[in-house]
């Protein structure tokens, strides 16, 4: 199993860095716009935040999974975790906002001691769409994990799972020696327990990341390719496939530059730029939080330390009035929010 | 003045092409965007037909193209190589079959 960044003391591990190599680049073709240049020429800049309708929490880093793309550069040497202290803080904005969806993510956001104990307490707040992004292999990984679609089916969970490919083989190599066959005996699990079945209200969504320095094509024709070939070969439904771009930060920024695709890919996410997209990325309606309870306009900022450009920073100074109409942070990683159909937590934007 | 007939960078200008004859370019793209919709044909086996004949026709800018195309649609490596036999066995066939030809004219005029 490969180690993080952070572990392996790489340059990449540190915010700084990136954003260096982000807005200086190593282009021998020139220069790039910068995207606030770019989007300027729609009159989108500055980039407003809306009325909060996603909260995204990020309950830490750990992950028993170290895939090669990671943005949040996870993986079990990572043990920033949030503590219930944090939890609860976020407990009270839930209640008291009008955002209709939470959306838990990680790491693996079932390896915080206080998830069960969370997911508990937040099912009660009446969140119209209750997110956990779930790595699948998770469910797999330990006995004590073996319950958690039951668990999940208790508390009306949305169940949101990566799953690159319906192969092996490029399953495999993004996400680790053995995860595909883990991945498809967790999905069967909850499918068991009623979780993607067509008829079912208990929602299964897969996410797809390209297994490589390329985009995502069309989000619908991928759906129905990997519904195909998962139904024939192993009896398994889900609802939805939602396409996202890889960004260019940390682990996918280190393999582009190890492999020598970080300039064309960069070049490719400047082409595909959708003016169309911008109108309907994440960052405007949602607000992320940090295992330490900093917010971030979402979780590509987060990682990369660029905190919201608000007086408001720590999720304990929660204020409507003071975060919403805030001028959205950008780099030239947003780019890979805003190419082609667009891309979000929830898919392609268009 | 670049030393090589094919430079990557040119497959990106392909649409200049129109510039020097807008109605013939228009019809070509608005044709080409045309084929490569879902008809009875879905748009990844039309990706791996086009990507089979840009090997046949030995086009670097369609094998690049397409390549990537199929990547972008999840083909993997075994079916893009897979299509590739197919294309490799059609050309292959298709010089062998004229074999027939050769051996008519030689049934002829051997004794």
């Amino acid at each position: 199993m490969i180690k993080s960044l952070h572990k392996r003391e790489s340059a990449l591990a540190n915010s700084k860095r990136q954003l260096e190599i982000l807005s200086n680049g190593i282009f021998q073709k020139g220069v790039l716009p910068t995207f606030k240049e770019k989007i300027s020429e729609t009159n989108e800049f500055p980039l407003k935040a809306k009325k909060l309708e996603i909260l995204q929490i990020n309950v830490g880093y750990m992950c028993n999974q170290v895939c090669s793309h990671c943005h949040v550069d996870a993986g079990p040497d990572r043990k920033e975790i949030m503590t219930r202290e944090t939890m609860i803080q976020c407990l009270n904005v839930i209640k008291n906002t009008g955002a209709h969806t939470l959306d838990l993510t990680g790491g693996a956001p079932e390896m915080n001691p206080n998830f069960r104990w969370f997911v508990e307490e937040a099912s009660k707040a009446g969140i119209k769409d209750f997110i956990v992004r779930s790595n699948l292999t998770i469910i797999t990984a330990n006995k004590k994990y073996n319950d958690l679609p039951e668990f999940f089916k208790k508390h009306n969970v949305h169940v949101v799972s990566s799953m690159p490919h319906w192969t092996r083989g490029k399953t495999d190599k993004q996400r680790g020696y053995g995860v595909f066959n883990a991945s498809i005996e967790a999905l069967k699990m909850l499918n068991a327990v009623g979780y993607g079945m067509p008829e079912n209200k208990l929602r299964l969504d897969l996410v797809y990341n390209p297994s490589g320095a390329f985009l995502p094509s069309n989000q619908k024709s991928m759906e129905k390719d990997f519904k195909k070939a998962l139904l024939e070969a192993f009896n398994i439904h889900f609802h939805n496939l939602f396409a996202i771009t890889n960004l260019p930060i940390s682990r996918f920024l280190d393999y582009l530059i190890a492999s020598e695709n970080y300039e064309d890919y960069m070049y490719a996410l400047v082409e595909a730029y959708n003016p169309a997209a911008v109108a309907n990325v994440m960052c405007t309606n949602t607000l992320s939080v940090s295992w330490d309870g900093y917010l971030y306009d979402c979780d590509f900022n987060q990682m990369l330390q660029l905190p919201v450009n608000s007086k408001v920073k720590h999720i304990s100074d929660y204020n409507e009035d003071l975060l919403e109409g805030r001028n959205i942070v950008m780099s030239q990683h947003c780019y890979g929010c805003t190419a082609g159909a667009g891309s979000s937590c929830q898919g392609s934007v268009i | 003045m670049q030393k090589t007939y094919y430079d990557p960078a040119d497959l990106k200008k392909f649409g200049k092409i129109s510039e020097w004859n807008e109605e013939l370019g228009a019809k070509f793209f608005d044709y080409y965007g045309k084929v490569f919709e879902e008809g009875a044909l879905t748009e990844r086996e039309k990706s791996l037909i086009a990507l089979a004949v840009s090997h046949t026709i030995q086009c670097p800018y369609c094998i690049d193209a397409y390549t990537g195309d199929g990547l972008q649609r999840g083909i993997t490596k075994e079916e893009m190589m897979e299509a590739l036999h197919v294309a490799a066995a059609i050309r292959g066939g298709a010089s062998l079959v004229h074999g027939v030809q050769m051996m008519n004219k030689v049934n002829k005029l051997d004794m």
